[in-house]
Parts: C-alpha cells; sequence; structure tokens
C-alpha cells in the first residue's frame, strides 16, 4: 500500500531538529533568542541581534501575510511532475520572520501583497510533516 | 584605500571555446582549450601562469597544473559565488597581484551545463544552498527559476515593472546574438514570441530564462608592469564584491529587490574614479531578464524600481545610452556563468567586438550575480 515518497526530504540538523519535531506534533516551532528576545527562522545557532548563543523554542501563531509568490509551471523534480501548476508563497509571519511555503488553496487572482494566510499541517510521510499555508478564514 | 587596485592589473588573454547544447568534450578538456587560446592570446606561455583561480564547480586548480604543466604556481583560489565567481575572481587575482605574490593569473571555467547534471539539480549539492536544501526543496522550491520568481513578484507589484519589459531584455540580448558567430540563439525574437513561449515559474517564461549550455571561457590577469608588452591589455580600474544581508536564503532577506550588488557597486566606481555616464558598454549577468533591471537599479544607473522603464526605448541595444550584454549574454549566447562576459567586455574595449561592437568604446563595467544574491563587479578601460 506504501506508495514510494518521491520529493525531497528534509534532513534535520542539530539546530534545527527541534523544529521539525514540532512539526510532526503540528506545531510551528521558531527559535526565540533567550537573552534579546528576538525571534529568528530559519533556524540556526547564533542571534544576529545580540550574537546570543541561547534560543528557547517558542510556538508561533501560525498567521502570517503573503510577502511574494510564483506559480510552478515546470517540474524541476521528479517527485512534483503531476503537481502542477501548484504556487509558492513567501510569507511573512506574525512574529516577524519569512518563510518560503505553499498555497494549498487558492489561485493567482486571490493573490496581492498583505493577503492573511495560516499554516496548515502537511503529513508528508510518518516522519515528516511539512508547514504549508492556505488563505486565512 | 578606495583607490587600492585601480591600474595594478589588466586583462591581457582571453579565450573561450565553441559554445554549444551538446559536447563529447569533458569540461577539463573544454576548460584547458579555453585557457591555452587565453595564455596564447597574452603572447605568454603556461609556464609564465604563477596563479590560477578555477570556477568553484568543475577541475580544480590542480587539473589545471598538471595539465599544462605549471611548475611555480604561487597561490591557488575559488571564488565560490556562482555567477558572481568569473567577477569577483578579477577582484582576487588584482588583490593577489597588487599585493606581489603573483604576476599572471589564469581564471578559467568550463561547464557541461547542457551535456550534464542540469541546473535545477544541481544546488542542493552546493554547501552555501543547505538551508534551501533543507527547507525549501520540500516544499517544491528547487530552482533558481523559482527562487528567484518571488523577487521578480515583488518588484512588479512594489514598482509596476511589467512581462513586456522583460521581453524587452530578452529581445535585446536576442538581437545582439545574431552580431555573434558563436552565440547559441541564432533566431530573430519577438515580443509575441516571449510572450507564447511557456510558463516556468510565473512571471518567468522560457524566454526570460537563461540558457544551458557546454563550453568555458578563460582570462588571463596580469600585473600592471608586465601587461605593457602584451598585445592588448585592458586595465582593471575598479573591482569589489559584495554580499546581501542575510544571504544564506532569499526568502530570509530584509528587502528581496536589492541585491549583493548594491553594496559593490559604489566601491568600484569609487576606486575607478569614473561616473555612470562615463560607462560606454556594459556585460550584465543576466540569469534572468529581471535581473538585468534589478542590477541596473543596484548600480545606480536609475533609482531603485525604475529599472523597469529605464531599460525601455532602446537603452540597451547598441547605440543606446547603455549597450548591454553586446555577445547575446546568458539569455542567449550561452550560460558560461559570466565568464563570457568578462571576455565580451575586454572583446569590446579592444575594439574587437566585430559586428557587434560598441562606437568608440573606452571605458566598460562588467558584473556578476551569484547564487542567492552575491554581486561583483570590475570596472575596466581600454589601453590608449
Amino acid at each position: 500500500m506504501t506508495e514510494a515518497y518521491l520529493k525531497p526530504l528534509p534532513e534535520p540538523s542539530i539546530d534545527s531538529k527541534p523544529h521539525w519535531d514540532g512539526l510532526r506534533e503540528h506545531r510551528l516551532l521558531l527559535q526565540t533568542c533567550s537573552d534579546c528576545g528576538k525571534t529568528r527562522h530559519y533556524p540556526r545557532p547564533v542571534c544576529d541581534a545580540c550574537l546570543s548563543m541561547e534560543a528557547d523554542w517558542k510556538e508561533a501563531s501560525g498567521r502570517g501575510t503573503v510577502y511574494s509568490w510564483t506559480e510552478t509551471h515546470h517540474p524541476f523534480h521528479v517527485g512534483f511532475r503531476g503537481e502542477t501548476p501548484y504556487i509558492l508563497v513567501t510569507v511573512d509571519l506574525a512574529e516577524g520572520v519569512r518563510m518560503q511555503s505553499r498555497l494549498i488553496d487558492g489561485d493567482m487572482s486571490d493573490l496581492r501583497i498583505g493577503l492573511p494566510v495560516e499554516v496548515v499541517y502537511v503529513d508528508a510521510t510518518e516522519t515528516v510533516t511539512l508547514p504549508m499555508f492556505r488563505i486565512a478564514r | 584605500m578606495a583607490d587600492s587596485l585601480n591600474g595594478k592589473a589588466a586583462v591581457t588573454g582571453i579565450g573561450e571555446t565553441a559554445y554549444t547544447r551538446g559536447t563529447d568534450k569533458s569540461a577539463l578538456a573544454l576548460m584547458l582549450e579555453a585557457s591555452l587560446k587565453a595564455i596564447a592570446d597574452a603572447g605568454l606561455s603556461p609556464k609564465d601562469i604563477d596563479g590560477v583561480i578555477p570556477y568553484s564547480l568543475g577541475p580544480v586548480a590542480e587539473d589545471i597544473m598538471t595539465n599544462l604543466g605549471l611548475e611555480d604556481v604561487r597561490f591557488s583560489a575559488q571564488t565560490p559565488m556562482g555567477g558572481a565567481s568569473a567577477v569577483a575572481a578579477l577582484q582576487c587575482a588584482a588583490a593577489m597581484i597588487s599585493a606581489g605574490v603573483a604576476k599572471h593569473v589564469l581564471l578559467a571555467l568550463g561547464r557541461r551545463g547542457y551535456s550534464d547534471s542540469r541546473v535545477a539539480t544541481r544546488l542542493a549539492a552546493m554547501p552555501q544552498f543547505r538551508l534551501i536544501t533543507e527547507f525549501e526543496n520540500p516544499i517544491g522550491a528547487i530552482a533558481p527559476a523559482q527562487l528567484y520568481a518571488p523577487m521578480a513578484r515583488r518588484h512588479m507589484e512594489m514598482y509596476g515593472t511589467t512581462t513586456e519589459q522583460f521581453a524587452e531584455i530578452a529581445i535585446v540580448m536576442r538581437r545582439h546574438a545574431l552580431l555573434n558567430d558563436n552565440a547559441i540563439m541564432q533566431k530573430p525574437l519577438t515580443l509575441a514570441d516571449h510572450h507564447a513561449s511557456r510558463m516556468i515559474s510565473d512571471p518567468f517564461r522560457l524566454f526570460d530564462c537563461s540558457l544551458e549550455s557546454d563550453g568555458a571561457t578563460a582570462i588571463v590577469v596580469s600585473a600592471a608592469d608586465r601587461a605593457k608588452d602584451t598585445r592588448k591589455p585592458v586595465t582593471i580600474l575598479g573591482a569589489a564584491e559584495g554580499h546581501p544581508d542575510s544571504p544564506s536564503t532569499i526568502t530570509m532577506r530584509p528587502d528581496m529587490t536589492t541585491l549583493g550588488l548594491a553594496k559593490a557597486a559604489p566601491r568600484a566606481f569609487e576606486m575607478a574614479g569614473v561616473k555612470h555616464k562615463d560607462i560606454d558598454v556594459a556585460q550584465i549577468y543576466d540569469c534572468f531578464t529581471y535581473t538585468v533591471i534589478c542590477e541596473i537599479e543596484d548600480l545606480g544607473f536609475c533609482k531603485k524600481g525604475e529599472g523597469g522603464a529605464y531599460i525601455e526605448g532602446g537603452r540597451l541595444d547598441l547605440d543606446g545610452d547603455l549597450p548591454t550584454n553586446t555577445h547575446g549574454g546568458l539569455l542567449s549566447q550561452a550560460h558560461i556563468a559570466g565568464m563570457n562576459h568578462v571576455y565580451e567586455l575586454v572583446r569590446q574595449l579592444r575594439g574587437e567586438g566585430g559586428r557587434a561592437q560598441v562606437k568608440d568604446a573606452e571605458i566598460g563595467l562588467v558584473t556578476g550575480y551569484g547564487d542567492l544574491g552575491d554581486g561583483s563587479i570590475a570596472i575596466m578601460q581600454r589601453t590608449a
């Protein structure tokens, strides 16, 4: 019954593992600097504001707005054949950081800068959950 | 010291192979063929080469030394900035020459971008793409066309830049390619052709994307005191590289429409002691049509957001204010990661541009744009 999963899968690093573990539990965890409180993403070891190496993982609201987007028509990877076209959205999260993701409902005519979106957890495999977005309801 | 590299080095030799889609030669063989041509063009022999900077992907410095029998190489380096590498290597070569470490530095780039690994699958192997590989590939953002398209979209939404303006870039590059016997694309391109080409990743259509091609280009940079005895040296007046804020991914960058070139360009112009109006010809890294518009802004030829209007009205034509990519660029000549742009600037400033020669070209610039926004620039002048 198991179909081969052909898309690229993340290889979590020591620095990013808590983020991926959180996604499995359908929680979007972001690093927050333990010293100055600045949130950062994608995960990395040092706060670029105060250079502290201490960070806490805090659950994000999952809400954000659209910064930019593209609709991909050419499948650049075998895993995405049959899925095109699909929309990639660059999302400014309410916590002040940005991430690249997918818009899983809505189409190009809906998109504008500042459009409110909310996270949706998509279980890609038994061990990997990907954060995607839909237009906020 | 702002003038530290001005006049310290010159490009003395250039070499290129045929640019093709499909080859039975290895990347190393191509690279060595171009290298031998560049060394001969400078009137040197391989034993004169005492510094080597190979492109950061593919054959390495040891390959060059072994094959060409180089006996006394005093430094080797790489400038791993993707498409900004070639021009960044000019800065590196000029700096090492200025420091007295080397006299004749060979820059060489050979690739089988069509015949071997295609661009889309190459990125995941590059360490500078680590965060993109982990966080963006899994959701379907794989290739540069997809990663750069949001930059173009943001520019369109913020400043009203249009796909007609993107098409104009593609059309001008194609027109120049038709004047170049070593350009891959040899059919005229119209606005209708551009708009009819298939969508790759919106707003980029096929003809907004650069070519995947096979070939090699090599450059010899020599110390100024050695250059004067060569056939037709072109002096490096200024060279600089610059990196955008948060260069690890485009997504993390505070302003997606500003590149590292915005930091490098003022340094290069100041070092060169020239103004924008002094630039007679420009070779601007054109991995995508939009990139040219963004770079023209970051170079300071117009304000941020005005690049789309700036390129209209034939401004980039051979007789325009800023003749650009006179060889056809990555869009229509070949994608040799911008080493072909360096070659073309030297050809123009030597007055050897053939049918694409810009009249009285004396001073010109060449840019590189790499990976995730790294920028590089060199400003050069013909020898009196």
